[in-house]
């Protein structure tokens, strides 16, 4: 049974559509990301959740009850924002403490409860600070306890790492994500950074242009994403443009590449145009062609390396094709050289137009 | 002489000292020497005593006539507040058109000089002005005496005072993170319990930096109290004025002056040791 159900959300701006239709359906104690580029409807979707903003059509519903009509402080949704939104003029303990007040929590039960809270977070001690005595992961701790004190039924998070350096946010991920299963809560994050949605959710939602493009597991999205969007935007691929030249024995042709083999898929017929995904790391690199493998040759023109692997770029005819290798294995080749590319029929995966 | 400075310039980076100069020894021409020219007299005039400071910390008059001035610089800066906090709050949370036609109303009044505003008031509040017509023709038989009572100098004051409180008001009003709102509704805050708990002790810095403002300047106010005032009820600078326009005794009304900005001085310090100076000025 779905805890956060969203049917038919809308949202347009005089002409412009920021959200079209969404669906969504979200069980009790999942970890949901929404993930895409700025504009594409993620932090739109999370504010008519949180009741900022109001959708144009369309229904959000918590346990079956409709939020429509509900303001933002009767909605008990915690929320954390980019910059934390601490109240500079309060302790720690006493923003924690805030949402109980507002609830009619007496102070000293309040207090203890938010000092448990703030243990909860790897505060404890800390809570008679104010915010600027915080470090900027501190203060986001401050923030993830004053959203969850109050139990709420669903917590939003809104690009919550953007402004941590990258060990720090690296420490907060999986942070979060302890404390999220400790307190098994039903959680929204939003974010523009595909490596923090795939190492920290459950499910990840991808938007572009105000629609929902897949919602999947990370490595569902990964190894079969639905669109040349999708592939594009989760790790790094070649998106080969084809024609479906025979659909019985999955065979498709590229003008540079030829004729290429993919893997089993029932989608797209004969003649029709499809693209093909490969994994750069699917990719073998060699000075000759390797046996049981499709093999092309490839004009190697930039390598880049990173110590423990290496990017190699090059071209096949005109088509562009990114390979990663090993560290060790870079050194067969130079720029500039010829080499041979292979790759398994398997690891071609077809995406239909 | 021109090498010596290039020799002094380079050791220390001296160029903004030499900048500033002009100012600084304007100030101590104009505003030093005699600040302490009026120190001295407060103690030579009419002979080298403190019997000024005596009469003046003891007099019944001096006392009275201070604790007057204190009791209107309270009640002007209060009114300020009331009036200007919600004209700022306005200012802060209107589309931009009505907040820069706001904007514009407040810094009007500001720009008009003080004295036309007061002689302005004169005439509102005057035995043959628009406001007693209206009593009046209203049926009030008998209307109250306007001008020249402590309601009238007030009145003005806050008139012409309002203007620094709307503005440092609005100025922290305005640095708001509109985040801090939106959290506040979000953990369940609503009206007057989000104005209470988050909006006001945000805006306390704005709240804090107007009042010290207009209450330090109508300590010292001068023309509109004479002008507009009840002569029973004087304000310390109108007191000085007549010590030295009509009984030439200037030793007493430069004691007062110094009484005047030592306790002056003495609230800025206080008020320097909680908030900081530096936040005075937006």
């Amino acid at each position: 049974m779905s805890h956060l159900k969203l049917s038919g959300i809308s949202k347009s701006y005089g002409q412009f559509n920021a959200l079209e239709a969404v669906d969504l359906d979200i069980a009790k104690g999942e970890f949901v990301t929404f993930l895409g580029p700025s504009g594409s409807g993620k932090t739109t979707t999370l504010m008519i959740i949180a009741g900022f903003e109001s959708a144009t059509s369309g229904q959000v519903e918590i346990e079956n009850k409709s939020l429509f009509g509900l303001a933002p402080y009767q909605r008990n949704i915690g929320i954390v924002f980019q910059n934390y939104g601490l109240f500079p003029h309060k302790t720690a303990a006493q923003n924690v403490y805030f949402p109980l007040q507002m609830r009619g929590v007496k102070k000293a039960e309040g207090l203890r409860k938010a000092e448990e809270m703030l243990e909860l977070v790897g505060l404890k001690g800390f809570g008679h600070r104010h915010p600027k005595e915080l470090s900027g992961g501190q203060q986001q701790r401050v923030a993830l306890a004053r959203a969850l004190v109050f139990e709420p039924s669903l917590l939003l998070l809104d690009e919550p790492l953007g402004a941590l350096d990258k060990n720090l946010r690296e420490q907060m991920q999986i942070e979060i994500k302890r404390i999220q299963r400790a307190l098994g809560v039903t959680t929204i994050f939003v974010t523009h950074d595909q490596s923090e949605a795939m190492s920290m959710s459950d499910r990840i939602v991808v938007f572009e242009k105000g629609r929902i493009q897949q919602v999947a597991t990370p490595l569902e999205l990964y190894h079969r994403p639905q669109t040349r969007f999708v592939a594009s935007f989760i790790g790094e691929s070649n998106l080969i443009d084809v024609k479906i030249t025979d659909a019985a024995k999955r065979e498709a042709r590229n003008d540079a590449i030829g004729a290429i083999q993919y893997a089993p898929s029932n989608r797209p017929p004969t003649g029709s145009e499809a693209t093909l995904m490969i994994r750069p790391e699917n990719i073998k690199l060699s000075r000759n062609p390797v046996e049981g493998r499709h093999n092309v040759r490839m004009k190697v023109e930039t390598i880049i390396n990173y110590g423990d692997n290496a990017l190699v770029v090059g071209k096949v005819g005109e088509q562009m094709m990114r390979v990663r290798v090993l560290g060790a294995d870079v050194v067969i080749i130079k720029e500039g050289e010829e080499c041979c590319i292979s790759w398994l029929h398997d690891s071609v995966y077809l995406i239909a137009k | 002489m021109g090498n010596c400075i290039a020799r002094l310039t380079e050791r220390k980076n001296l160029w903004p000292w030499l900048l500033l100069a002009p100012l600084a020894i304007y100030m101590a021409v104009f505003f030093l020497v005699p600040l302490i020219d009026v120190a001295i007299m407060s103690v030579t005039e009419p002979r080298p005593t403190l019997a000024n400071y005596q009469r003046v910390l003891t007099g019944s008059l001096y006392l009275r006539v201070f604790l007057n001035t204190f009791i209107t610089a309270a009640t002007v800066t209060f009114a300020c507040l009331l009036v200007g906090y919600p004209l700022a709050y306005l200012m802060a949370n209107s589309k931009p058109r009505t907040a820069t036609l706001i904007l514009l109303l407040v810094t009007m009044s500001f720009w008009t000089s003080f004295l036309v505003r007061t002689y302005a008031w004169m005439v509102l509040l005057g035995n043959n002005g628009p406001i007693v017509w209206l009593l009046q023709t209203l049926g009030v038989q008998q209307p109250p005496q306007l001008l020249f009572t402590r309601f009238s100098s007030t009145l003005a004051m806050v008139h012409i005072l309002a203007p620094y409180m709307v503005m440092n008001i609005y100025s922290v009003m305005r640095k708001i993170d509109p985040v801090l709102i939106r959290s506040a509704e979000s953990l369940g805050a609503k009206g007057l319990a989000l104005f209470r708990h988050v909006y006001l002790p945000l805006t306390a810095p704005g709240i804090a930096n107007g009042s010290v403002l207009v209450f330090v300047i109508c300590l010292g106010f001068y023309v509109t109290p004479v002008l507009l005032g009840s002569p029973r009820e004087q304000m310390v600078a109108g007191l000085i004025g007549n010590q030295i326009d009509e009984f030439l005794a200037f030793g007493m009304g430069s004691a007062m002056a110094m009484v005047l900005l030592v306790v002056t001085l003495a609230i800025l310090t206080i008020y320097h040791r909680r908030f900081g100076l530096d936040k005075l000025w937006g």
